[in-house]
């Protein structure tokens, strides 16, 4: 494999005990990749470009096959997040029942672009094509929680309410 | 024991085919052209740019020749009014999606997409034009990527992968927003991955990809290297 070395994880600081372990339990086989990478946003937050780099050669895969399977899913993160998430559907029956004007609002409310967090890092925006529970349109998520079939406003005013509860 | 032989019927041809051959695979080798685009002799079939779709007696829908296996007694039709709507509407689509100006192209007159155009008979592009602001990596010494010219047929990471075995290229995100990326999105001339070998460059059906230094429509690209290598791999094999 042409790949360059992995950087060592004991030079550093991180947590890469959990990410060892997916690997491990897995044998190391290539099909691994997906569990790695979600051990690894786990344990992280988010996945750079030494956390790729480090799995790729562990793993015995190309670099350019890490990068795009990490980059074809939304549920992947490749900056660090901030404290609370809010996850916006914009799946076909969500953006009919409209998601498009829950985004706006929070770009207009926060300042916020899908992918972007907060100046004061309390509050990163998410973006996904579909989480499978179309039956609930429009769906948000916050913080992991799933929130569905409400009316726009009412689905803005439970992101105001979580916000300002949340710790 | 030996694979059964099929026979079947295209566009009214009484024609035969090993039972593992795909309508593609025996439509050409009984002189039946199929618009293929993502399809390279050679390389895995992929059935992504949907050019190759035939008609197939008593099914509603259409079948990507490409990867279609044969079956007795199939009746297969490559070309009707409805797949020339389709194909065309296709082509006009990847003009749509990027900036492919023929007229300042290094592959105008030997590109693939502009082939097609004329064989189908665009003379107008209906959709509006996204005109994205891609990049173009030329850090590499001798070959350009432009993502403008790009059709994402995925000939590139499959002959970097399957044939020169290094597997530079892929795709990242997905969607309207697919980009080929080598490594982890590393400039290209920094790829530690690439071996250089060019095959990428003469298997892109566009000006996606090309060699520096060769004025516009003066690439030539030699695509029937492939067949060629991969005979000679056999032989050695054996």
């Amino acid at each position: 494999m042409p790949t360059s070395a992995p950087p060592h994880p004991s030079g550093e600081n991180r947590p890469w005990r959990s990410v060892d372990q997916a690997m491990q339990r897995h044998d190391y086989r290539p099909d691994a990749l997906i569990e790695t990478l979600h051990a690894a946003q786990d344990a992280f937050g988010y996945l750079d470009g030494e956390t790729l780099a480090y799995i790729a050669a562990k793993l015995r895969l190309p670099p350019a096959k890490v990068f795009g399977v990490a980059t074809f899913y939304n549920h992947f993160s490749h900056k660090p997040k901030g404290e609370h998430t809010l996850v916006v559907c914009t799946g076909t029956a969500c953006h009919v029942k409209g998601t498009d004007r829950v985004l706006a609002w929070v770009r207009d409310r926060y300042g916020l672009l899908p992918g972007e967090t907060t100046a004061d890092n309390r509050l990163s925006l998410v973006e996904v094509r579909c989480v499978g529970a179309c039956a609930l349109a429009p769906v948000i998520l916050t913080d992991g929680d799933v929130i569905g079939k409400r009316g726009v406003e009412e689905t803005t005013a439970v992101i105001e309410e979580w916000l300002h509860h949340a710790p | 024991m030996s694979e059964p032989i099929l026979t079947l019927v295209v566009d009214g041809l009484q024609v035969s085919g090993l039972a593992s051959e795909t309508i593609l695979k025996v439509a050409r080798e009984n002189d039946i052209a199929i618009p293929t685009l993502c399809w390279l002799e050679g390389l895995s079939s992929l059935g992504a740019c949907r050019l190759c779709m035939v008609e197939i007696e008593g099914s509603p829908k259409l079948h990507p020749a490409c990867v279609t296996p044969i079956q007795e007694g199939m009746v297969v039709a490559t070309r009707s009014e409805r797949l020339h709507r389709y194909r065309k509407a296709i082509v006009e689509l990847l003009f749509s999606e990027r900036n492919h100006i023929c007229a300042v192209c290094v592959a105008n007159g030997h590109c693939e997409l502009q082939d097609l155009a004329v064989q189908l008979g665009v003379d107008h592009i209906r959709f509006p034009g996204r005109s994205p602001q891609l990049a173009v990596d030329a850090s590499h010494a001798r070959f350009v990527l432009d993502h403008n010219r790009c059709v994402l047929c995925m000939r590139c990471v499959r002959v970097c992968g399957e044939i020169e075995g290094a597997h530079t290229w892929d795709v990242k995100n997905r969607g309207i927003r697919s980009l080929i990326v080598a490594d982890f999105e590393t400039p290209w001339g920094l790829s530690e991955t690439c071996t250089g070998c060019g095959k990428c460059v003469q298997v892109c059906p566009t000006g996606a990809l090309f060699e520096k230094g060769r004025p516009v429509a003066e690439t030539h690209k030699k695509r029937p290297f492939l067949p060629y290598l991969m005979a000679n791999r056999a032989r050695e094999h054996r």
